[in-house]
């Protein structure tokens, strides 16, 4: 239970990271002109923070302790 | 070249080749190996949540918006984050309530209210009307473009249509129809349609692949990959905002929070999800994959949203192709027949997936949760009376799929040409978002009660209806315009779409604001005023308290009454089949160690639990309740009574956690205790064998003493040569008897810590030429060659001196017994390393078997001479040895080998590393 415990604290810690990550103000930096890898810096910056968001949800799932 | 009969002819072998797999998944599910038991299929069938509103829509959407849609994915994202907190929890009380459908979840947290589970209906359907309109629209705008092939014509431009051209109503008869076929070929207990999971997971694989082929099509086919895509749009006029898309278009940053929280909800509450996540799960742990493989689903299938919008957006420029239909009308203008046959069927697959599993939630919840109730409290109907309802049950079920996608139809046709795909689809998403504070302040707050929480959601829906749906209807010119513009009545404040003056939002945000304040705030006030009943405080508290009453017996504990078990039978038997019955009864049976129909069961409040609960799975838990109550007569327990019970249950949990805690402090104190008694015994042991070796060490001196004394006593006549050897040996023996007394006696003091310690600092070097010195007779006379090692200088150690005096005579007697009797050597050494001061005494005697290294350290242990058996010594000196230099913190050991002389070494810290 307690392992589980911390998973579930882990989890709700990548939401609020989440939350932090796709609103304002941290959004507004990169609503700017230019491009990352050819690709507007905006859409290139939620499709990299979105993947990775899912990346650490699946180490905190898939990792034993 | 693609006719229409083509594509009629493929769309229908599709839907065939679905009802092969959920016929083939059935099938396994029957004999007892599902296919769909485990985690990948669970997490595609997840992907259920992307309709033809991902699928077409949202390039819709992005070719307006930029970068709108994607909230609707984002946001499931963060939702399911807190899925494992949450989802969970709604799984484990799903499973132990037999929960059907989300109103059923709702009706039963709320003290099992058959009225709160009527209106949780009511609103799903309504809310969800919306949205099976838009698949509908989907798949028959996407036909009427596909059979143009290869003009590019959108629907509304085509000629009007008679009754029987009218493809969408075609779609939503063959679906109800299909529906049908699919989700209610029998009744099941649990409401698990495993054959329909399976199709699904089937279709959210096609159409993730026919969407990623058109985009790689377009990104790599038409243009060189993303980059050339994006600068390219970048100098387009109509795109060229969209780089930055935020702060400016639609409500920016306001609309983007409210659309992720609507969608947080939405992956929650949309009945079709609630049905795939809580009801078709099979096995929670499931979920720990689906957490990461949906939203890696979601993301895969939104990657080439944007470049299929802009490449949309500059393949027509003029604007006469509806952005919703790029996805279609790319490949079409390129004239990829088959790729344009591709998505036709990824599009059907999105639209069909989602219907279907709509259909078959919404008609759970209308006949369990609607109709039965209504029609058990008909009397005139005599259901009581019937003896198999499971027909009465299905049928119903089919007559509801029928209607819900007729009525999806009516919206369709009244209110779906003004609106894009994804604003039909927002206010079937805000809608169901008002289930949101009712459940989870149902799993989290004891406090919500049956009032609350039928205010709140009437005060929300009221909201919805009039913000979002009225203005729908209204622009669609079925109701007046003057409503949007002026209010009703002409009251400015009260204009659905700027409600109390509320300005400067988009339609959906502002509808959320609105309805979130109505919702949450009447939930809140109306519990938090009104008492709560019985009913009420004993559901809250199985929900809350989930994982505390464990078992499907948690709810028995709340129910007193009497009943029969023929009855209870009889009941199950008419709702669920007589085969079902049976198998559910030879379960109850066989887990409690009886068998049934031999041994009698106790109809007890554990049977009548298990029977509701059972009972529940097919009717709801309404009127599962209201059923076992017109066979059982049940005592009402009053909310005291109840609080009491619940009272009990913590109590219980609280004194049985202090019980384990007691029986783990006892055990621990049993084992010190039979430890403590092991080792007593074994002192007494070694006290008994001490006593007897010491009584008969003493023994064998006296006794030849005593022999010899008595002869020279008796024979006065013994030559004084003979007498001499007489007194010789008398006092040997004397000698022998006093130096075992002594060393006795230095055991015990040393044993019981009496001893007496002067402590200084020795110089080992001194001590060992001393002894030497002082053996030098015995030496000689035994004819031994001494040779000693010392280095010119050792540190000294902290120690008493006598005792290492005692330590070396000890250890070199030893080595003058046992060294060659003939030839006699005997080395000593000194040395010092690592902070610690060595001695070895080496003899070249026969050397000592490895199997008694540690034994010669034992009390009386006598290496005796295997010829004579008579004993070299006391067998205390190596023992007392040891202890002392152990008592200054060193080691003794021997090293050795039969044949090859022994070496005695040990070692003391010197005064500096202590």
């Amino acid at each position: 239970m307690g392992d589980s415990e911390r998973r579930g604290q882990r989890f709700v810690a990548l939401c609020v990271l989440g939350i932090l990550l796709f609103n304002y103000p941290v959004l507004a930096l990169f609503n700017v002109p230019g491009t990352l890898f050819g690709i507007p810096t905006l859409y290139a910056y939620i499709f990299i923070a979105w993947a990775a968001l899912i990346g650490l949800m699946a180490a905190n799932v898939e990792t034993s302790r | 070249m693609l006719h229409g009969t083509v594509i009629i002819l493929t769309a229908f072998a599709y839907l065939g080749l679905l009802f092969a797999i959920a016929y083939f998944a059935d099938k396994r599910a029957d004999a007892g190996r599902p296919v769909i038991n485990n985690p990948y299929v669970y997490s595609l069938s997840l992907a259920v949540y992307a309709t033809a509103w991902t699928f077409y829509g949202s390039v819709g959407r992005a070719a307006s918006d930029g970068i709108g849609f994607l909230p609707i994915y984002i946001g499931p994202t963060l939702m399911i984050a807190l899925w494992w907190v949450v989802m969970r929890k709604i799984l484990r009380i799903s499973k132990q309530n037999r929960i059907t459908s989300l109103a059923d979840f709702i009706a039963s947290r709320y003290g099992k209210s058959a009225l709160l589970g009527g209106i949780v209906t009511v609103i799903a359907v309504v809310g969800i009307l919306p949205y099976i309109s838009l698949q509908l629209k989907a798949i028959s705008s996407s036909f009427s473009i596909l059979v143009q092939y290869p003009e590019i014509v959108m629907p509304g431009n085509a000629e009007p249509q008679s009754m029987r051209e009218d493809t969408a109503l075609w779609v939503a008869l063959i679906l109800a129809a299909f529906t049908i076929a699919f989700g209610t070929r029998h009744l099941d207990a649990a409401e698990h349609h495993q054959g329909m999971v399976a199709a699904i997971a089937f279709e959210s694989l096609v159409k993730l692949l026919a969407f990623m082929a058109v985009g790689v099509f377009v990104t790599f086919g038409i243009y060189n990959g993303f980059g050339d895509l994006f600068t390219r749009a970048a100098a387009h006029p109509k795109l060229r905002d969209l780089m930055t898309p935020l702060g400016g278009v639609a409500g920016g940053y306001a609309s983007w929070v409210w659309l992720t929280i609507l969608s947080m909800m939405a992956i929650m509450f949309l009945p079709r999800q609630f049905q795939v996540a809580v009801v078709e799960n099979l096995d929670e742990k499931h979920l720990n994959k689906a957490i990461w493989l949906f939203p890696l689903y979601m993301l895969a299938i939104n990657v080439f949203v944007l470049p299929l919008a802009f490449g949309g957006v500059m393949h027509f420029p003029d604007g006469r192709v509806d952005a919703d239909t790029f996805v279609l009308t790319l490949p079409m203008a390129e004239k990829q027949e088959f790729l344009a046959l591709l998505v036709f069927i990824g599009g059907l697959s999105a639209a069909t997936g989602m219907v279907i599993v709509e259909t078959i939630a919404l008609s759970t919840m209308v006949c369990n949760d609607l109709v039965m109730p209504v029609l058990l409290r008909m009397r005139a109907l005599r259901l009581n009376e019937r003896r198999d309802l499971t027909g009465l049950l299905l049928g119903i079920r089919r007559g509801a799929i029928v209607l819900i996608l007729l009525l999806g139809y009516l919206y369709f046709k009244l209110a779906g040409e003004a609106y894009a795909l994804v604003s039909i689809g927002l206010i079937s998403f805000a809608a169901v978002a008002q289930f949101a504070p009712v459940v989870l302040g149902g799993i989290f707050w004891k406090g919500g009660t049956r009032r609350g929480a039928i205010a709140g959601l009437i005060a929300g829906f009221a909201v919805w209806f009039y913000t979002l749906l009225l203005p729908a209807l209204a622009r669609s010119g079925w109701l007046p315009t003057g409503l949007l513009e002026h209010g009703p009545w002409g009251v400015e404040l009260l204009k659905p779409l700027e409600l109390f003056g509320l300005t400067g939002l988009d339609q959906i945000t502002h509808a959320m604001i609105w309805s979130m304040i109505a919702n949450i705030g009447c939930y809140l006030g109306v519990s938090l005023s009104a008492s709560s009943s019985a009913d009420e405080h004993r559901q809250a508290s199985l929900f809350v308290d989930v994982f505390r009453h464990t078992g499907e017996a948690g709810g028995a504990r709340f129910w007193r009454g009497t009943a029969s078990v023929p009855e209870l039978h009889n009941l199950l038997a008419r709702f669920l089949g007589p085969g079902t019955a049976e198998a559910a009864f030879r379960e109850y049976a066989e887990a409690r160690g009886h068998r049934w129909p031999d041994d009698a069961l106790a109809a007890d409040a554990e049977l009548v639990h298990y029977v509701e609960v059972q009972l529940a799975g097919a009717i709801g838990a309404a009127s599962a309740r209201v059923m076992v109550a017109s066979v059982a007569k049940e005592e009402a327990l009053t909310v005291d009574e109840v609080r009491e019970v619940l009272d009990e249950a913590s109590q219980v949990v609280v004194y049985s956690h202090r019980l384990e805690q007691k029986s783990h402090e006892l055990e621990a104190a049993t084992t010190e205790l039979r430890e403590a008694n092991e080792r007593l015994k074994e002192l007494d042991r070694m006290k008994d064998d001490f006593v007897s070796t010491v009584s008969h060490e003493l023994r064998t001196p006296l006794t030849s003493i005593r022999a010899f004394t008595e002869i020279l006593l008796e024979d006065p006549k013994v030559e004084l040569e003979q007498r001499r050897k007489f007194l010789g040996i008398i006092t040997k023996e004397a000698e022998r008897l006093t130096r075992l007394i002594n060393q006795v006696l230095d055991l015990a003091k040393i044993e019981s810590g009496n001893a007496d310690w002067v402590e200084s600092a020795v110089d080992m070097k001194e001590v060992i030429s001393d002894t030497l010195a002082a053996m030098d007779q015995l030496f000689k006379e035994k004819k031994i060659e001494v040779r000693a090692q010392l280095p010119d200088r050792v540190s000294p150690v902290t120690s008493d001196l006598d005792r290492m005096i005692q330590v070396m005579l000890n250890l070199l007697s030893n080595a003058v017994k046992f060294c060659d009797a003939a030839a006699g050597r005997i080395e000593v050494a000194l040395t010092e390393r690592d902070g610690s001061v060595r001695v070895d005494v080496r003899d070249n005697g026969r050397g000592i078997d490895p199997e008694n290294h540690e034994a010669i350290f034992s009390k009386f242990h006598q290496a005796s001479d295997t010829l004579t058996g008579k004993p070299h010594g006391s067998g205390l000196g190596l023992h007392i040895s040891r202890q002392i230099v152990e008592h200054f913190g060193g080691r003794m050991w021997v090293e050795s080998r039969l044949g090859s002389g022994a070496c005695l070494s040990f070692t003391l810290p010197t005064a500096g590393a202590t």
